[in-house]
């Protein structure tokens, strides 16, 4: 397959004319109209839409849980599927182990993902022990490491789960409203530690959200989602200095990008005509 | 721990005042030892009969754990098979509540027809009671992993096996743990039933036995006897759970 002439540089990963249909039959639901999207690599964009757009069904798109009804994806200029692609994901629920210390839980893609998994035997008490102890100090769970997740509060679980995500250095970073279930300031917190856990890694990340000013936080693009089926109907590069700090989503240059967007959504076409 | 020794304290007196009553009742209504002998003429009959009782109990434990062990090791291969296939399961689900609404005491002389009377149909019996609650334990712990926890490690690539093996065995690990509870007491009723029935030995025979012969207080050690195993087994099988997923009753780990 060809990539448009015009593209300087080869995206990370590219939606071409994707749509997802769910059932079978006169069941079939269309979940995700026509959609084509690129994210070049170490981007930060945040999907953001209407509830039942489609959000979730594009990231397990990117994580090959599903395969398109049309159109194709291309990962690193190739059809995705050809070579393995290193995926991190993360959920809002948090789904770390209960039977497992924090330090066992961060370390189980070590234990699956090539290729770290063919040195998981000889290595989990050394290096990958120190590799995991490292991340989790990074997210200040150093003193946690052997705590079980019901000893953590939410917050402290999803900066794990992050760590999980992210251990076994991932080309791609996907996150299903990973502080959804989160209070306000936790909230705040944790976009600080994703945002310092990206810029030292500078993995690629696509980030679905409900929260506006998250995404403008985090991302340096937001691709608007229209309700459902979804297809993007904008796509807006957010170019606040890094780091930023939750002090900036109150100046009136990030309130107008978060209005803007806000009246996307909101008057955004009710139900398109199939 | 107040709290639980007060509540341990409670029923330990509950289970002694039971037994004051009885015997008050029995001595108070004049009751014959034919129909309801005292507790104490129970102990005492299991004082004097105690090296014929032996034999016998050793017997039933013998048959009730082989057949128990079997049971397991079936029960947990098959339920490891089905639940984690979800075909496997939609298939096999309904057969197996089907077979295990079956009494399973019916199959006790289809088993003596088959091996003739004896040890090895008690065995059987022990063993074919306690399969379906494991296997329908096992099977449900591994079909209901989270749908999000599945997509993570499908996202890692992770195999079958790899999910099989790190995720949903230990997650249906208390399951598993809590069937077993289940089935050592129902191996009980196998194996007992089975010698009752079929065998020469065993303390279901000699109940039986003793029945025929109006020795009451005999037939009640012998009731003494299998409470006490099946309740010592229950509670040995609670501490292996305790140990070995603590972590899904974690209420009092929480400090
Ligand atoms: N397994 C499924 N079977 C049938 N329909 C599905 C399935 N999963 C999702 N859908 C449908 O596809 C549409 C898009 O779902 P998706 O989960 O991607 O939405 P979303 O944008 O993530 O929503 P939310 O913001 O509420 O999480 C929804 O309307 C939903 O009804
Ligand atoms: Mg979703």
């Amino acid at each position: 397959m060809m990539l448009s002439p015009q593209t300087l540089k080869t995206p990370l990963i590219q939606f071409e004319g994707v749509a997802v249909d769910y059932g079978r039959g006169p069941d079939r639901v269309r979940a995700l109209e026509p959609t084509s999207l690129a994210v070049s690599e170490g981007d930060f964009v945040a999907l953001v839409g209407p509830s039942g757009c489609g959000k979730s069904t594009l990231l397990k798109l990117a994580a090959e849980l599903l395969q398109p009804s049309a159109g194709f994806i291309l990962f690193g200029g190739r059809e995705l599927g050809a070579k393995p692609v290193r995926v991190g994901m993360a959920f809002q629920s948090s789904t770390l182990l209960p039977w497992m210390t924090i330090r066992d839980n961060v370390m189980l893609p070590l234990k699956i993902v090539p290729p770290f998994r063919q040195h998981y035997r000889a290595k989990r008490r050394g290096e990958y022990r120190d590799k995991v102890d490292a991340l989790l100090a990074q997210v200040g769970l150093r003193d946690f490491a052997d705590s079980y997740p019901w000893q953590l509060s939410g917050g402290m679980m999803q900066r794990a789960n992050l760590c999980r995500a992210l251990i076994h250095e991932p080309d791609l970073l996907l996150l299903d409203e990973p502080f959804g279930a989160l209070d306000q300031f936790t909230r705040e917190e944790l976009w600080g530690t994703l945002q310092e856990l990206w810029m030292a890694t500078t993995t690629t990340v696509i980030l679905v959200t409900h929260d506006l000013r998250e995404a403008a936080y985090l991302a340096n693009r937001i691709c608007v989602m229209s309700p459902r089926p979804g297809r993007i109907l904008e796509d807006r590069v957010v170019s606040f200095e890094r780091p930023r700090t939750v002090e900036m989503t109150y100046e009136p240059d990030f309130v107008s990008t978060i209005q803007h967007l806000r009246s996307m959504i909101v008057h955004s076409p009710k139900e398109s005509p199939k | 721990m107040m709290a639980s020794i007060r509540r341990r304290a409670a029923s330990i007196s509950l289970i002694i005042g039971l037994f004051v009553f009885w015997e008050v009742a029995v001595m108070a209504f004049g009751i014959s030892s034919l129909i309801l002998p005292r507790p104490s003429e129970i102990l005492s009959t299991l004082y004097a009969r105690g090296p014929a009782i032996w034999p016998h109990a050793k017997q039933t434990l013998y048959t009730t754990l082989m057949g128990f062990s079997i049971g397991v090791m079936i029960g947990l291969s098959l339920g490891t098979l089905i639940g984690s296939s979800r075909l496997a399961y939609d298939t096999a689900y309904p057969l197996l509540v089907g077979i295990s609404s079956i009494p399973k005491v019916a199959v006790v002389p289809i088993f003596v027809l088959w091996f003739g009377a004896g040890t090895v149909p008690a065995i059987l019996t022990a063993m074919i009671i306690c399969i379906f609650p494991i296997v329908v334990n096992v099977a449900t712990g591994l079909a209901t992993v989270e749908p999000e926890l599945e997509d993570v490690m499908k996202s890692m690539k992770a195999s079958k096996l790899d999910i099989l093996w790190n995720v949903a065995l230990p997650r249906a690990m208390p399951y598993f743990f809590a069937s077993l509870k289940v089935s050592v007491t129902l191996a009980f009723v196998g194996s007992v039933v089975a010698e009752t029935v079929a065998s020469n030995r065993g303390v279901g025979n000699m109940m039986m036995i003793a029945s025929a012969s109006f020795n009451v207080p005999l037939v009640f050690a012998g009731l003494f006897v299998l409470a006490t195993m099946g309740v010592s087994l229950y509670v040995i099988f609670s501490l292996i759970e305790r140990r070995v997923v603590g972590w899904a009753m974690r209420k009092d780990g929480a400090v």
